[in-house]
């Protein structure tokens, strides 16, 4: 099976604050891994460094054949096959839900603008929003920004998703139209990195599920694995208050 | 009644407004308005590139450029436009006529010089704070789709950071007109010119400076409303959404 994902011992401090602390980690192809972990553990550092979205102190990073930890690598051309997600959905505040999802394929040239557009109203079709593509982005709530961002994200036809906590700055009752949006990425084969709070979610969705703390991978195994028999005791700890 | 008509409409005539001051002043103001409104749009169209290159080059990565855009902007805003004024008109030549001894220095140019760069100054400082208040996953979500630094740049923060922009730039639109003002002191011959060489040989000062105010206000309340005109027809907020 082929590696979509390879990092070694990555580091990554912040001035003299160590945020990772040497992370092994290697992802297949079509797998849906879940980081958990406490905050200031370093999920979303991590996640961040997958795209270079940080710059990594040491140790390499491979995503889709392209080593990222690479200084001279073409980080944008690199960054059109990493979607991201993230949980402040940062859509584009001035431009229609549309014009959100055409902006990169136009941008980059993967794609004429009808053809973008074409792909624009698809996504939104699979999202379910295609009646809000000429919105803007302040007229929808949480959860409908947050289902446009992933259709902008997928827009580039992405070999792989990141997600940052991508439900926890959702109302509740918002939660699951974006869970849905995603367990139907992952059905189709999606490879998913997931930064989240969800247990649930870990549970029915991920191949796997990783526990960090404090910078490194402390615990990883199958949802099984983790939240029915964790063998460490800091992952017992944790999930003894989240679940 | 009529007694006291006569006492105020003698009042208004002892402070000037007769029929001879209304033929005389106003076309004289008027004429020192369009020189006012004029340099003032110039010195707004200059002032508007400047500032916006200057904001670019504070946020350039090159340290030489970031230094002379901080440079000019402490200028400009550590000393009074007067004295900018008056260095431009009377030191600047002094300077120059050493290698160009024929050099004159008319007042409207260094006038539009100083308000330029005045302008220049304060909007490169409104354009920094517009960019600055985007909101930093704007520019991270753009990055992550794979757009380039500078088309993040184009397309996603500079439009937001524009709107933001507006409500300050027009204050400093307005701001403009009224430091034109000060450049009366080096004969450039706007309205508040105008009405300092006619009070010096009539006296009239009451109704030829409230003639002036009556002036700037009306200019400034025209640029008001079309500031609300142009805030309004760029805020996506208001466009429906049916």
């Amino acid at each position: 099976m082929t590696k979509k994902v390879i990092v070694k011992n990555l580091k990554k401090s912040f001035g003299s604050l160590d945020v990772l602390n040497g992370i092994d980690l290697e992802i297949n192809e079509g797998e849906v891994v879940c980081l958990i972990g406490p905050s200031g553990s370093g999920k979303s550092t991590f996640l961040r460094c997958l795209n270079r979205l940080e710059e990594s102190t040491d140790g390499t990073i491979i995503v889709d054949g392209y080593e990222i930890s690479d200084k001279k690598l073409n980080i944008n051309k690199t960054r059109e096959n990493i979607g991201m997600v993230f949980q402040q959905f940062n859509l584009f505040s001035h431009l229609t839900v549309k014009k959100n999802i055409m902006l990169a394929p136009v941008d980059r040239k993967k794609m004429k603008k009808p053809e973008a557009e074409k792909k624009a109203m698809e996504l939104l079709e699979r999202v379910g929003l295609a009646d809000k593509a000429d919105a803007y982005p302040h007229q929808l709530s949480g959860g409908q920004q947050q289902r446009v961002a992933i259709a902008r994200a997928l827009a580039m036809n992405p070999d792989i998703m990141l997600f940052d906590e991508p439900t926890s700055a959702l109302d509740p009752e918002m939660v699951g139209e974006v869970l849905a949006v995603m367990k139907e990425l992952a059905a189709q084969g999606m490879t998913m990195v997931v930064v989240t709070h969800e247990m649930c979610f870990a549970i029915d969705v991920a191949d796997r599920v990783i526990f960090m703390s404090d910078g490194v991978i402390v615990e990883e195994g199958t949802p099984e694995d983790i939240f029915i028999n964790p063998q460490n005791q800091r992952t017992k700890d944790f999930l003894g208050c989240v679940l | 009644m009529s007694t006291i008509i006569q006492n105020i409409t003698d009042a208004f005539r002892d402070l000037g407004f007769n029929k001879v001051f209304f033929e005389e002043v106003v076309p004289l103001l008027l004429d020192g308005l369009l020189v006012t409104i004029y340099i003032s749009l110039i010195a707004i169209a200059i002032g508007l590139v400047f500032g916006f290159l200057t904001c670019l080059m504070g946020k350039a990565k090159n340290c030489i450029l970031r230094g002379i855009s901080a440079t000019y902007v402490w200028c400009i805003r550590g000393t009074p436009m007067i004295v900018q004024a008056f260095f431009i008109y009377f030191a600047m030549p002094q300077l120059i006529q050493i290698f160009n001894p024929a050099f004159r220095m008319e007042p409207t140019t260094a006038g539009l010089i100083t308000l330029s760069l005045n302008a220049g100054a304060y909007m490169s400082e409104i354009f920094r704070g517009g960019i600055d208040a985007v909101n930093k996953g704007q520019t991270e979500a753009a990055r992550s789709l794979g757009l380039s630094q500078t088309k993040t740049m184009l397309k996603v923060v500079l439009p937001q950071a524009f709107k933001i922009s507006i409500p300050s730039l027009v204050n400093q639109f307005i701001i403009t007109v009224k430091d034109s003002s000060i450049l009366s002191v080096i004969g450039m011959g706007e309205i508040v010119n105008k009405a300092k060489v006619y009070v010096g040989s009539s006296y009239k000062y009451f109704a030829t400076y409230i003639l002036v105010a009556v002036f700037y206000l009306i200019v400034i309340s025209i640029l008001m409303i079309v500031s609300k005109i142009i805030e309004k027809k760029f805020s996506y907020d208001k466009k429906s959404n049916s």
